[in-house]
C-alpha cells in the first residue's frame, strides 16, 4: 500500500514534469469525451423522440386486435370480445390506461375534395390517457363523450379538403356485410401533430357513433394499453394475454412497429461503436504521450530499479500516470459535455430540414438527453481500454536492464 | 538531394516509434473516412434513385399549386398532347403523363379508400419500376380500357385476384359522382407495403372518360438519364410548356423535399463526427510536433548560433510534418480504398439496419464504390489539419534565444 502511495505521488509529478504535453493530452482527451457524451445525447434525445411520438400515433404500448386485423385492417376483423366483456376483463387487471376503440380505412369528402383516411371511433375519456390529440387541438374542441356527432381532424387534411371549423363531411367506409357506410359529421376540432403524416391521415369521432356507422353494435377492432414506461412493456403483455386468452393477438409496440423498435437497438449500437472509434483515435496520442515520457526517463527508471525498487513499482507507475491522466481529461470532458447540453435542453430547431427528419420519423425540434449510461459507457470505455493501452509501454519500461538504462545516454 | 530535406526526413526516423503511433493516428482516421464516407456518398445516391425512380421521376410538370394540394381540379389540360410535344422536342423518350385520384374501391367482400392512377400503358415502364413489378397476370396495354393493374397487399384485403371486378366510386373533376368497373389485369410486389397496400393503375383514357377529365391529367412524370442532367432538363420543359396556362416545372427536390433534406441532416451529423476525429488526430500531431522541438532546443541553439534563422527551423519542422502528413494520405488513402474495396465486393451491412433502410427505400445489404473523391476528401483534410497543427511549435522558434537554448539541457 505504501509502495503504491509513493509510486502514485512520483506518477502524479511526473506528469507535470513537462506540463505543456500533459495539457494537450488532456485537452485531446476532454474533447473525445465531450463529443462521445453529447453526439450520444443527441443521437439518443432523437431516438427517444421518435419513439415517443411513434408510440403516440400507434397509439399504445400494447395493442390487441383478432388475429389477422393487421394485415387486413378491415371491419370484418372485429374483435370476438364486446365492449362490455372487455372491460370486465381489463379493468381488474390493474392496467395504466387502456382504451378500446375502432380504426377502419375510410374516405372523407367534403364538398371538394375527397382523401383516404383512417378513421377511428374513440372513447374520448379514455383516449385522453392514452393518445396526443386531445392536447394538441388548435381550433374547436376535442370530441365529448362517446356519443359525439362531431369529428376532429389534422390541420393539413383540413386544408387538403378546402373545408373548414363547423362545416360538414362525408365519411365513407363499409359495414361487415360489405355495404357502403357513410355519415355526415361536422368537423368540431382540428389538431395539430409533430408529423406532418399524422395530420393527413387521422381522422377521430365519438366510438358509439361510428358503431352505429357501421352496424357493429358495441364491438371495436382495437385496444389500446399503456405501460408505466415504453422501454418495459413485456410484463403488461403477459398480463393482458393471460386476461383475454389465446383468441386475440396481443402485440407490444417493438412488434407493431418494428422500425421504431430497430432503431432503439441501432442506437445502443452506434452509442457503443462511436465511444471506442473516438478513444482509439486518442489511444494513439495516449501510447505515444507515454512512450515519451518513459523515453525521456531512462535513465532515471534505470536508477529507481538499481536502488531496488520493483519492475511492477515502474510499470505501475507509468499505468497511474496514463490513469490520471484519462481522469483528468474525463472530468473535464464531462463536465463540457453537461455544460454545453444545458442550455439546449429546450431543443434544437432543426426545421431547415423538417421533412428530412420526418422521413427518419423525427420531429423538427431536438431535445438532446443526458443519460447517465451514457456517461457511464464513455468513462468506462477510456479508463478500461486507457489501461489496457498503456500496458505495453509500461511493460517495456519496466523490463529495462538498470546498467544499460542508467548509461544511455 | 536537398539538405533541409534530407534533415527533416532524418529528423523524422529518430523516434520511429513516435512517428509510426501519430502515423497511426492519422491513417486510422483516414481509413475511417475513406469508408464512411464512400459508403455515404454511395447510400445517398442510391437513396436518391430507388425513390425517384419507383414512382416519383425526376421532375413533374403540374398546375402550379397541384403538389401541395392534389386537388382533382388543379389539372394540366390536353395532357398526352403535351406529352408527345415534349417527348419530341426533348428528344427523350421518358415522358409520361398521368391522372390521379382517391376512390374507394369495393370487390365481393370489401371496401378500401386507395389512390387510383390514370397512367399511359406505353410510356409507364418507362419512369416508373412499378411496371416492372408484375407478380401475377400482366401490366396494362395500350388496347386496354377497363382494366387496373394493383398491389399485391390491396389485392389480398380486397380478397380479389386477376380476372375480378373491382368497383371504383369518386368524384370527378367537377365534384359529380363518378363510378366504374373494372377487371384486375395483374398485380405488382414492390415490397413497399405503403405503395402495395394504396395504389391502382388505369389507363389514363378510360380514366379521363370515367371522372370527366375532358383530355386532362395531373402530372407528367419525367426521368433523365442521369440525375446530373435534371437542372438543365427542367429548363428545357421550362421553354417548351405553353406559357398561360399556370404549369409548373418541378423537380424531384421540390417534389421530395424530405429525402434531400433527410441527406442533409445525415451530412450534418456525420460531419460533426469526422469533424471531431479530425480534431483529435490535429492534437496527436500537435502533441508530436512540440515534443520533437522542445527535445531539440540544444540542437536549434547552437545551429542558430551558427547563423541559421528561425524562419529555416520552422520550416524545417514544417517539411516534417508535411512529409508525416503525406505518408499518412496515401497510406490511410490506399488502405480506406482497400477495405472498401474489400465491401464492395462483399456488401456492408449492419445489425437492425433492414427496417431503417428499408424506411428509405435501400437494400439491407450495401456495396459501396470506390471513387477517387471518396478516398481523396477525408484524408486531404486530416492532411490539412496535420500541417496547421504544426504552424504552433514552428513559430514558437522565433522567440528561441540561441544562448538560453544552449544552456538547455
Amino acid at each position: 500500500m505504501r509502495l503504491l502511495r509513493i509510486v502514485a505521488t512520483l506518477a502524479w509529478r511526473n506528469l507535470w514534469r513537462n506540463r505543456r504535453r500533459t495539457l494537450i493530452m488532456v485537452a485531446a482527451v476532454s474533447v473525445g469525451v465531450w463529443a462521445m457524451i453529447f453526439m450520444n445525447a443527441l443521437m439518443r434525445g432523437m431516438v427517444d423522440d421518435m419513439v415517443r411520438s411513434g408510440i403516440e400515433s400507434l397509439p399504445g404500448h400494447v395493442q390487441v386486435h383478432r388475429l389477422g386485423f393487421r394485415d387486413d385492417p378491415s371491419i370484418n376483423n372485429l374483435l370476438p370480445l364486446n365492449d362490455a366483456e372487455l372491460a370486465a376483463k381489463l379493468d381488474a387487471a390493474g392496467l395504466v390506461a387502456w382504451s378500446s376503440r375502432i380504426n377502419v380505412p375510410a374516405v372523407i369528402t367534403s364538398e371538394r375534395e375527397s382523401r383516404g383516411v383512417t378513421l377511428y371511433g374513440i372513447d374520448p375519456e379514455r383516449e385522453r390517457k392514452i393518445t396526443f390529440v386531445p392536447n394538441s387541438i388548435v381550433a374547436g374542441r376535442f370530441l365529448e363523450g362517446v356519443s359525439d356527432k362531431g369529428i376532429v381532424i389534422g390541420r393539413r387534411l383540413l386544408d387538403a379538403l378546402e373545408t373548414d371549423l363547423g362545416k360538414r363531411v362525408v365519411v365513407m367506409s363499409q359495414d361487415p356485410d360489405n355495404e357502403i357506410a357513410d355519415r355526415g359529421f361536422r368537423i368540431v376540432g382540428v389538431f395539430e401533430a409533430k408529423l406532418e403524416s399524422y395530420e393527413e391521415t387521422m381522422v377521430f369521432a365519438g366510438k358509439s357513433t361510428v358503431q352505429r356507422m357501421l352496424h357493429v353494435a358495441d364491438r371495436v377492432t382495437e385496444v389500446a394499453i399503456m405501460s408505466d414506461d415504453y422501454r418495459f412493456v413485456e410484463q403488461t403483455v403477459q398480463t393482458v394475454r393471460d386476461k383475454l386468452g389465446a383468441d386475440v393477438e396481443v402485440l407490444p409496440w417493438t412488434e407493431l412497429n418494428t422500425y421504431l423498435a430497430s432503431m432503439l437497438t441501432v442506437m445502443d449500437g452506434f452509442a457503443l461503436v462511436w465511444t471506442i472509434v473516438i478513444f482509439l483515435a486518442l489511444s494513439f496520442g495516449l501510447v505515444n504521450t507515454l512512450v515519451m515520457a518513459v523515453f525521456e526517463r531512462v535513465r532515471e527508471i534505470g536508477l529507481m530499479l538499481a536502488l531496488g525498487m520493483r519492475p511492477f513499482g515502474i510499470l505501475a507507475q507509468v499505468v497511474i500516470e496514463s490513469l490520471l491522466l484519462l481522469l483528468m481529461g474525463l472530468a473535464l470532458g464531462t463536465l463540457l459535455a453537461w455544460l454545453s447540453i444545458l442550455p439546449l435542453q429546450s431543443g434544437i430547431d432543426v426545421s431547415a430540414v423538417a421533412d428530412g427528419m420526418e422521413m427518419f420519423g423525427s420531429s423538427s425540434v431536438l431535445y438532446p438527453k443526458l443519460t447517465m449510461a451514457d456517461v457511464v459507457l464513455a468513462n468506462v470505455v477510456v479508463l478500461g481500454l486507457g489501461f489496457i493501452a498503456s500496458l505495453s509501454p509500461a511493460w517495456r519500461a519496466s523490463r529495462y536492464q538498470p546498467i544499460e538504462a542508467i548509461t544511455k545516454v | 538531394m536537398n539538405v533541409t530535406v534530407l534533415l527533416a526526413w532524418r529528423n523524422l526516423w529518430r523516434h520511429p516509434r513516435r512517428t509510426w503511433l501519430t502515423l497511426g493516428a492519422m491513417v486510422f482516421s483516414n481509413v475511417l473516412l475513406v469508408f464512411m464516407i464512400s459508403l455515404q456518398f454511395g447510400m445517398y445516391r442510391l437513396m436518391i434513385e430507388n425513390t425517384l425512380l419507383t414512382f416519383t421521376g425526376h421532375l413533374q410538370v403540374q398546375a402550379e399549386g397541384y403538389n401541395d394540394n392534389k386537388k382533382m381540379r388543379q389539372i394540366v389540360p390536353d395532357i398526352q398532347a403535351l406529352s408527345t410535344r415534349l417527348r419530341e422536342k426533348l428528344t427523350l423518350n421518358t415522358v409520361s403523363p398521368r391522372a390521379m385520384a382517391f376512390v374507394l374501391a369495393s370487390s365481393k367482400d370489401r371496401t378500401y379508400g386507395i389512390q387510383v392512377l390514370g397512367v399511359d400503358p406505353e410510356h409507364e415502364p418507362l419512369v416508373s419500376s412499378i411496371p416492372g413489378l408484375v407478380e401475377d397476370g400482366r401490366y396494362l396495354q395500350a388496347s386496354d380500357t377497363a382494366e387496373v393493374f394493383i398491389g399485391r397487399v390491396l389485392a389480398r384485403n380486397l380478397r380479389i385476384n386477376v380476372g375480378d371486378e373491382l368497383t371504383l366510386l369518386g368524384s370527378g373533376r367537377d365534384g359529380s359522382l363518378a363510378a366504374a368497373v373494372v377487371v384486375v389485369a395483374g398485380i405488382f410486389e414492390s415490397g413497399v407495403t405503403d405503395l402495395d397496400r394504396s395504389i391502382a393503375e388505369i389507363p389514363l383514357t378510360f380514366f379521363q372518360d370515367t371522372f370527366f377529365m375532358r383530355g386532362a391529367g395531373h402530372q407528367i412524370v419525367i426521368t433523365t438519364p442521369d440525375l446530373s442532367l435534371v437542372n438543365k432538363t427542367v429548363a428545357a420543359v421550362d421553354s417548351i410548356l405553353p406559357k398561360d396556362e399556370g404549369l409548373v416545372t418541378l423537380d424531384w427536390n421540390v417534389l421530395q423535399p424530405g429525402l434531400k433534406q433527410a441527406i442533409q441532416a445525415d451530412i450534418s451529423s456525420a460531419f460533426f463526427m469526422y469533424g471531431v476525429l479530425v480534431v483529435l488526430v490535429a492534437f496527436s500531431v500537435l502533441n508530436t510536433q512540440l515534443m520533437s522541438v522542445l527535445e531539440r532546443t540544444h540542437e536549434f541553439g547552437i545551429v542558430m548560433a551558427l547563423g541559421i534563422s528561425p524562419g529555416h527551423l520552422g520550416r524545417l519542422v514544417m517539411l516534417e510534418t508535411a512529409m508525416m502528413g503525406t505518408i499518412g494520405l496515401f497510406a490511410g488513402a490506399f488502405l480506406g480504398g482497400l477495405v472498401t474495396l474489400w465491401f464492395s465486393y462483399n456488401g456492408f451491412s449492419y445489425p437492425g439496419m433492414e427496417d431503417m433502410a428499408a424506411n428509405f427505400n435501400l437494400p439491407s445489404r450495401f456495396y459501396p464504390q470506390v471513387t477517387v473523391l471518396a478516398m481523396f476528401l477525408g484524408p486531404l483534410v486530416v492532411f490539412l489539419f496535420t500541417v496547421l497543427s504544426a504552424l504552433y511549435p514552428a513559430l514558437r522558434l522565433n522567440w528561441l534565444h540561441p544562448v538560453a537554448a544552449m544552456r538547455a539541457a
